[in-house]
């Protein structure tokens, strides 16, 4: 059973009865199949209920599920021959970005993201998918490569946001995620940004700023947690919903806003429900939007990518 | 302590400041504490006289400093969606902007100006930080948009003069598309072959930080002044690391190579003039 989120309690408990039936029942004793089958259909009508009306907060709670598809689901199930790249070359390897070259669907692209990790200590060796300077500049290393091999770049954005620490700041944390973003809108090549989970202010936009731009259904997209927006806002980070609500962070807001270009749905409950389900059709947005942009030359499309960004704000969602 | 010292010498105290010293006469240093008369310390460029410690200007006064003769002239910003997200705190967004607007007199965060600076056509990009902290949402993004294709077209340098906390937030993620939006904006002008100073002054934090204010040909800082990512408050609470002495301020980013140099305000005009100069190869001017 997947691990529930608060406002997934109902859900909970009948699915956790289903599975104590199951336990008990042998296989023979009709009334508790049908008592199973019977729960499972109100279920999975609760769950379609829940999830056809989330509010922007419970969005957020979604697109931080601890068993969501990571950076490395998408990785090991869209990649073939994958070649992990590490370093910025100047300090260290960052953990919370990762990437390499690969072949997706065929054709040769360097894919990279941020990963999250998935237990105690895959989350620690990651940072909980809080890059630093390095990340940032091994990220910009990456672009470069694929500019000067004209390799198609895919990123998967995934992140509460850049590493606020001490360290960061002193190896320059701000000009690695101002040349990171600048890297983005310099490459002469197919460049197609996926957020598939959190995407986190500064950290995400320097992996994001691409000419296609998707969003899962249920992943999120700000300049600052809900969180953080009520502890400065209302002054206390217990207003958070209202923070995720005023923000406009779904997708569905971002797509109205024309900041991003496509919503891919995700499986009923969301994707870590049915992963294979979830990353293969994130596979196909992906592998549409590459060939959409097939036939262009690496010039025009990075001239198309500086338009598009150069025209974010002059509208709202009044226009 | 009697009742005398805690009820009646407040009472009196209020009553002289009010009728003989009105406080805003005199500003206290936050450097080193000393009380300077206002006057003086505007005469000062809003510099302590005693440890010289550097304190926030208006920015039209700074824009006074900068150009030659104290003359410029402002560009017409074009028009944004105003409140593009119809947000909502604890209040309005569109009030905390009406409010800003009545406060400064001024559209929003950014003034443009042109003009000379030692003889040399220089575009500015200023951000006012009495305008909601400098924040930057769609209309400081189009204003430094305004500000590069001035420059690219008046064949000028362009300076950035951030003073800002970071993202409007109230503008949600369009004032995080400001990030990529301005580094484009600042590009062109370094692709045109072009000077791109950035003049960081306190604070310059956040989205802003993150983005064309870290792009500079060459980055000059005022003394003192709070330049970062993220918050120093965020740091020490989200991770609970002890903050070293000096950090996040001009000379600690000096040391750690992310600012060039750190120069005096009244020495900026001169500076300026002189990185331009060399940048595009002018002539060695002789001192008037
Ligand atoms: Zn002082």
């Amino acid at each position: 059973m997947p691990t529930f989120l608060d406002f997934e309690k109902p859900i909970a408990e009948l699915e956790g009865k289903i599975a104590e039936l199951r336990h008990l029942s042998n296989a023979d004793d009709m009334n508790i199949a049908e008592e199973i089958s019977r729960l499972q259909v109100k279920a999975d009508k609760l769950l379609r209920q829940t999830y056809s009306k989330l509010t922007a907060w419970q969005k957020t709670q979604v697109a931080r599920h601890p068993e969501r598809p990571h950076f490395y689901d998408y990785v090991g199930a869209l990649v073939e021959d994958f070649v992990p790249l590490a370093g910025d070359r100047s300090f260290a390897d960052d953990k919370a970005i990762q990437g390499g070259l690969g072949r997706f669907r065929g054709t040769p692209i360097v894919i990279m993201g941020h990963e999250k990790g998935t237990d105690t200590t895959t989350r620690v060796k990651h940072n909980f998918g809080m890059a630093k300077p390095e990340g940032y500049r091994k990220a910009v290393r990456l672009m470069e490569l694929a500019d000067r091999f004209s390799l198609p770049v895919v990123t998967l954005v995934d992140t509460p946001g850049a590493y606020p620490g001490v360290d960061a700041e002193a190896r320059g944390q701000a000009e690695a995620i101002a040349r990171s973003i600048e890297a983005c809108l310099k490459v002469k090549a197919p460049f197609v940004s996926a957020i598939i989970g959190e995407g986190g202010s500064g950290g995400a936009i320097a992996l994001a700023a691409a000419n296609h731009v998707i969003m899962l259904e249920y992943s999120v997209y700000s300049v600052i947690s809900p969180e953080g927006c009520a502890s400065i806002l209302w002054r206390s980070a217990t207003n958070a919903q209202e923070a995720a609500e005023a923000l406009k962070l779904t997708a569905a807001d971002l797509k109205a806003l024309g900041v991003i270009d496509e919503i891919v749905p995700e499986p009923l409950g969301g994707s870590h429900r049915a992963k294979d389900q979830a990353i293969a059709a994130l596979g196909d947005a992906i592998e549409r939007a590459l060939q959409s942009m097939h036939n262009q030359d690496g010039p025009t499309l990075r001239e198309q990518r500086r338009d598009k960004f150069l025209e974010m704000g002059r509208r709202g969602l009044s226009a | 302590m009697s009742w005398l010292t805690n009820f009646v010498r407040p009472k009196i105290r209020a009553l002289v400041r009010k009728t003989d010293v009105p406080e805003n006469l005199w500003d206290k240093c936050p450097g080193c504490g000393q009380m300077i008369f206002h006057r003086d310390l505007e005469a000062n460029l809003r510099v302590c006289p005693q440890c010289g410690a550097h304190m926030r200007i208006a920015v039209k006064k700074r824009l006074e400093l900068l150009f030659d003769n104290g003359t410029y002239e402002r560009a017409e910003l074009p028009k944004v969606e105003f409140d593009p997200l119809k947000f909502r705190d604890r209040k309005r967004y569109s009030d905390r902007l009406k409010e800003a607007q009545s406060k400064t007199e001024e559209q929003d965060a950014i003034i443009v100006a042109h003009g000379l600076i030692g003889g040399l056509k220089a575009v500015v990009a200023a951000f006012n930080f009495d305008f909601m902290g400098g924040s930057m949402g769609a209309a400081v993004g189009e204003g430094l948009v305004a500000a590069s294709d001035l420059a690219v077209k008046e064949r000028a340098a362009l300076i950035a003069i951030p003073a800002s906390g970071g993202a409007r937030m109230q503008e949600g993620i369009l004032s995080l598309m400001q990030m990529p939006r301005t580094v484009i904006a600042v590009d062109r002008v370094k692709e045109a072959g072009l000077p791109f100073i950035v003049l960081l002054t306190d604070p310059t934090t956040g989205g802003v930080s993150a983005s064309f204010a870290m792009l500079g040909d060459i980055h000059v800082s005022e003394p003192g002044a709070q330049i970062g990512f993220a918050g120093a408050r965020v740091i020490e609470e989200t991770i609970r690391e002890k903050l070293p002495e000096g950090f996040q301020r001009a000379e600690y980013l000096l040391d750690h190579g992310i600012v060039d140099l750190v120069v005096a305000r009244k020495d900026l005009p001169t500076e300026l003039a002189k990185i331009i100069g060399l940048l595009t190869k002018q002539p060695k001017q002789e001192a008037a």
